[in-house]
């Protein structure tokens, strides 16, 4: 549900209408907005946002482990419309036991290297993604450093 | 010749080999040592004669894990981080940081601090293109450039050594304005080398802008659509050249850009040698900034004055007891940054520059993602090289003037 502030953003107001339930809750907060979808939903959001609502730029996708806590992940979309001058932040809470979340990579093209990015480094797989490998760790790399259980330092002997 | 497996790539090769005419495709592992590539950037072409069939880059040599040490770092010392992540424009990921910070934290920074950091931000972005166009200039052939380039980047690098003590690894912005006042005569040194410079970049274009090999080298490759590379996300220049007027510092100003009187160069051919014409125009807007700065910097101090963020002037931490104590405090734990998390963007020389930073409430940052502008750029190779010949694929990926530190941060 939408938080009723954040009706008069035209933006939330938008997404809310196109699918409630998507919309779990939102925030905005420091000038920038925040809303958190459900994370089924978070493909036919994007397309929603991308075509209907002129956010034609994928800025970024990124993550945050909010280890030891459950959900554990946060899949976090920086959206970008150049016309509208406009940027918000779309956010998916995922459990830490199989993260598993479908790509954007249909929506924005560019999504394809954020989204390894996010696999090499958190372990977050993205459904139907075209090419889901390793980006900067090496191939035969194990475990995914940003997990804030993995150790900032030590050797691998 | 590949031990990574790039889908489709070999396979083709193979196929193609087993072919009734013969063995034709070739793949070529271009770098990860490749003088042009700039770094180490790993490019795998597959070759039918001449023509790139298939173009996979290969990226995360230069990985050093920046984000992961963020996270265990206090706010104030993770600006040296974001130095070394696009080494060629220091200063403009120290002002991406800070202001990312100093957001979070509802800071005000002073007039002088600000302007500070645009004409430093300007000068650091002259610095990156004249690498950029010495380099590019030299893979595609012309080698005197190159030397006139980096004549005018020691200046810059003399500036910066000036300011902060350090050429390179300036880490000049901190969280709440500079790390040390401006230094005496500043205005001089900066006002002798912007008055020549204009004069430098017409020497530059001399060289290059009727240059029959240049031309001939650079119009009409690297051709991309405008579509492809908003949809693949390409940022900066590369955007201004196929006729996209974008700017972070006219679109969403920060730092007082939105006081500054400068033009944004466009152009709509979209190919290497628009890319060039949009760069050179560029150090001229930025020198226009730069004067702008110069001439019209505020009086007032260069740090906000907050004594829980900013550390103390020496003379009062040796003279007053609550000065001592601010200080003792900030050097052995830091200071705590509200809750939150922000997404904060700059115009870097490359591109968009974005911070993500989620705070938890303590002094360290819990998250910090960066946008970095390589990373998105670099996506664009495969689309911009694939059906040309091999012999453009340097001039190609010189004029998307990455930084592999960038890239893999």
């Amino acid at each position: 549900m939408l938080p009723d502030h954040l009706r008069e953003r035209a933006v939330a107001a938008a997404v809310a209408d196109f699918d409630a339930d998507a919309v779990i809750t939102g925030k905005y907060d420091r000038d920038e907005l925040t809303l958190e979808i459900a994370a089924p939903k978070i493909a036919s959001v994007c397309g929603f946002l991308k075509y209907d609502q002129k956010f034609v730029r994928l800025s970024a996708v990124t993550a945050v482990d909010r280890y030891p806590m459950e959900p554990r992940f946060e899949v976090i979309y920086h959206v970008h419309s150049i016309e509208r001058k406009e940027r918000i932040r779309l956010k998916c809470r995922l459990p830490g036991i199989d993260p598993v979340i479908e790509s954007v990579t249909s929506v924005w093209r560019s999504a394809n290297w954020y989204e390894r990015e996010v696999f090499d480094l958190f372990g977050i797989r993205f459904l139907h993604h075209p090419d889901l490998r390793r980006i900067l760790m090496p191939d035969d790399w194990e475990g995914y450093p940003l997990r804030k259980d993995y150790p900032i330092t030590g050797s691998r002997v | 010749m590949s031990d990574t497996t790039i889908p489709g790539l070999m396979a083709d090769a193979e196929e193609s080999e087993k072919a009734p005419n013969g063995p034709r495709r070739m793949v070529l592992n271009m770098g990860p040592q490749h003088p042009s590539t700039h770094g180490v950037l790993r490019l795998l072409i597959e070759l039918d004669g001449e023509n790139v069939v298939k173009c996979a880059p290969d990226i995360g040599f230069l990985h050093t894990g920046i984000e992961k040490e963020f996270e265990v770092k206090t706010y104030q010392q993770a600006v040296t981080l974001t130095d070394r992540v696009d080494y060629l424009a220091p200063l403009s990921n120290n002002l991406g940081y800070c202001l990312a910070a100093e957001k979070l934290l509802g800071m005000e920074i002073p007039p002088q601090a600000q302007w500070m950091r645009v004409m430093l931000t300007e000068l650091t972005r002259l610095n990156s293109h004249l690498v950029w166009l010495g380099t590019h200039a030299l893979d595609i052939g012309a080698m005197s450039v190159f030397l006139y380039c980096f004549r005018e980047r020691e200046d810059i690098l003399r500036i910066f050594e000036m300011f902060s003590g350090q050429r390179m690894m300036t880490s000049y912005f901190r969280i709440g304005g500079l790390a040390l006042e401006p230094p005496r005569g500043w205005a001089q040194r900066v006002k002798k080398f912007i008055d020549v410079f204009p004069s430098r970049i017409d020497e530059y274009e001399n060289l290059l802008t009727n240059n029959r090999i240049w031309i001939g080298r650079t119009r009409g490759i690297g051709v991309i659509s405008l579509e492809d590379m908003l949809d693949l996300g390409v940022t900066g220049p590369m955007l201004r050249a196929a006729g996209l007027k974008i700017d972070a510092r006219k679109d969403e100003p920060y730092s007082s850009y939105e006081k500054f009187d400068f033009e944004v160069p466009t152009r709509t051919e979209n190919d290497v040698f628009a890319r060039y014409q949009v760069r050179v125009e560029e150090m001229r807007q930025s020198t226009r900034i730069v004067r702008q700065a110069m001439e019209g910097m505020p009086a007032g101090p260069w740090k906000a004055d907050d004594p829980h963020v900013v550390l103390p002037d020496r003379e009062k931490m040796k003279t007053q007891m609550e000065a001592l104590i601010y200080h003792f405090k900030i050097v052995t734990e830091g200071f705590r940054v509200p809750e939150g998390e922000v997404y904060q963007i700059i115009e870097s020389p490359r591109g968009e520059l974005g911070y993500y930073i989620v705070s938890d409430g303590t002094t360290r940052p819990y998250r910090v993602h960066m946008r970095t502008p390589s990373f998105g750029n670099l996506q664009a190779t495969s689309r911009m090289v694939e059906g040309t010949l091999i012999a453009d694929v340097i001039a190609s990926i010189g004029s998307m003037d990455f930084v592999l530190g960038d890239t893999d941060r």
